[in-house]
């Protein structure tokens, strides 16, 4: 996406080439590895570019094993890119300069940073000493977290009292009291409930609007992606497949619509109009090209006695699954 | 250094905090730092008394004395990161320690330090009980007293960057546990900890010598207990001074190499 700010986040071209070595099973196979060891070229990122501007809220989409995760790890300093340039806030990540890590965070919602038998208070007083977070600053930070993450109850228990979700909203708020100009969020909501979810959202929406941070967050939940992001990247195999904004994404991706009529029972016989997926009580879906769905609304309202109509796109969820069946554009 | 000092200050109030969560697991531990050298006190006693009063250069007074002072030191010297760096590289919380902007391991000595602040008066207590139990006997001497501090904080640091450099073969191989085993053996007879190095015959002193081991733990116990001339005690410092150079130069040629493996394959 075209921005006139410099970017945050500069990716071109990046690769990232796993070397796994692999050998048959049995006994055989296991004393032949011992002398000669093969090793298979795994290529996890093929050739990504990307820009993100000062602000920006980007959601990254993919399958388990599409590249979302490592990534996010070359963009935060802990994999080296195999090849391409990258650069985040101007710095080379891998280098891992001091001045460089004071300005990020990751957060990974399957790891735990916190220390399991203390309050969480007490981790976050030493990530205060780690990234000498002036007094007045780290009051402020700590006011704004709890209040947004309704933290206040949570910060005296030791961490392994604490449930998945409110350790998570914990985890959070330890990674972002140096109040990181870009945060790496790595399935913040994973195994969190629809509440706790909502919760966290709204959390990073606030966070984002309040700091002006630059946001690049992973998940498998389409939710999150709809609430929080304008931009989106889907990644499938290494490659990027699509970036933009979510609602071009439906829009490309969508050749059909779903009419929804609510007629008195299922008689009628609507095969006239579209292809008929399901009919429930009267309650008929109707799927349509496209271009189509006017003039087949028009058809419907003229020629049925209707008692309800709604015209929808697929779930999202569909459309993303079409991507990755399709991987074109 | 004023930024590390609060890190430090930070970590020993965590490490604190944590220490007396598990009391009952702090006194089990305990009691396994106490009963090795317990074991070699009582076995040394029992053959210096069968021998006529004495091994060596040894009386049962002095075997007393030195497996006292040994369990202290050992102590105040002893990590056990080799098992918690491979514990936190296969788990990928390292990832978190590389994303800190502070070397990991500034973390782990101050939570050493922390854990052996925490539990050294109760080991005070036990070598008092023991020195009532045992008669050690010790020839005092003023200055290798004072000489005897440097050499302990010299111990502690060869001992720490040595086995924090080890530890970092978890970066390599998922058969740390070996890699640990071989450098226990290695330290148990060459430290001193078995029986005091003066036992052994020449070439195997000799070796005890070229090797790191008794610089880390039997050579403050020499010292302490007034087994050592003046130049002794100079040559000993100098070589645990030599050694640490050595030991901070490979841990800094490892560490550059491990992270590099790390950041190659990803965890």
């Amino acid at each position: 996406m075209a921005s006139t700010a410099s970017p945050v986040i500069h990716l071109r071209d990046l690769r990232k080439t796993y070397l796994v070595s692999e050998r048959e099973s049995g006994a055989r196979a296991a004393l032949k590895s011992l002398l000669h060891r093969r090793t298979q070229e795994v290529p996890a990122v093929a050739g990504i570019s990307f820009d993100v501007a000062p602000g920006e809220v980007v959601g990254f989409l993919g399958p388990n094993g599409a590249g979302k995760t490592t990534t996010l790890k070359m963009l935060s300093g802990l994999l080296h890119p195999s090849e391409g340039d990258v650069a985040v806030l101007g710095h080379t990540p891998w280098k891992r300069e001091k001045s460089f890590l004071r300005k990020i965070t990751l957060v990974m919602g399957q790891r735990n940073q916190l220390v399991w038998d203390i309050p969480a208070a007490d981790s976050f007083e030493l990530n205060r000493a780690i990234y000498r977070i002036p007094n007045d600053v780290y009051r402020q930070s700590l006011d704004d977290l709890t209040d947004l993450l309704d933290l206040g109850p949570l910060l005296r228990k030791p961490v392994r009292n604490l449930s998945l979700g409110e350790r998570m909203k914990c985890e959070i708020a330890a990674a972002l009291l140096h109040r990181p100009q870009v945060v790496f969020l790595d399935e913040p909501t994973i195994g969190l409930d629809v509440s706790m979810q909502r919760r966290i959202r709204s959390f990073i929406t606030d966070y984002n609007r309040r700091y002006g941070a630059t946001v690049l967050l992973t998940s498998h939940y389409m939710a999150d992606v709809e609430a929080l992001c304008k931009r989106v990247l889907v990644i499938h195999h290494g490659k990027l497949l699509f970036d933009g904004e979510l609602a071009r994404l439906v829009q490309r991706f969508t050749r059909h619509k779903t009419i929804v009529v609510q007629l008195q029972d299922c008689s009628s016989d609507l095969r006239a109009y579209g292809d008929v997926i399901e009919c429930e009580d009267g309650r008929v879906t109707l799927r349509v090209p496209r271009a189509e769905t006017a003039r087949v609304t028009e058809r419907l309202l003229a020629d049925l006695p209707l008692i309800d109509l709604s015209v929808e796109d697929p779930p999202i969820e569909e459309i993303i699954e079409q991507v990755f069946a399709q991987e074109v554009l | 250094m004023k930024g590390l000092g609060a890190i430090y200050l930070q970590q020993f109030r965590t490490t604190l905090a944590s220490q007396l969560q598990y009391r009952a697991m702090l006194f089990i531990w305990l009691i396994g730092q106490v009963l090795e050298p317990l074991v070699y006190l009582v076995v040394w006693s029992a053959v210096s008394r069968s021998t006529g009063g004495s091994v060596g250069d040894f009386s049962s007074g002095e075997f007393a004395a030195y497996f006292i002072v040994m369990m202290l030191i050992n102590h105040s010297t002893f990590t056990w990161i080799m098992w918690e760096q491979e514990y936190r590289i296969r788990q990928g919380t390292f990832s978190f320690a590389l994303l800190k902007p502070v070397h990991p391991i500034h973390s782990d000595i101050a939570d050493n330090i922390s854990y052996k602040l925490i539990t050294f008066p109760a080991m005070l207590l036990v070598a008092l009980a023991l020195s009532l139990a045992f008669r050690p006997q010790i020839h005092f001497a003023p200055w290798a007293f004072i000489a005897f501090f440097p050499a302990l904080g010299l111990a502690f640091l060869m001992r720490f960057l040595l086995e924090w450099t080890i530890s970092l073969t978890a970066f390599w191989t998922t058969r740390v546990s070996a890699i640990n085993q071989i450098y226990y053996v290695l330290l148990l007879f060459f430290s001193g900890q078995v029986a005091p190095l003066s036992l052994l015959p020449g070439p195997i002193r000799t070796l005890a010598s070229a090797l790191p081991f008794r610089w880390m733990v039997s050579f403050p116990i020499e010292l302490l207990l007034g087994r050592l001339t003046p130049s002794q005690a100079l040559v000993g410092l100098g070589a645990q001074v030599a050694w640490l150079a050595a030991c901070f130069i490979l841990l800094k040629m490892m560490w550059r190499a491990g992270v590099r493996v790390y950041s190659a394959v990803g965890a």
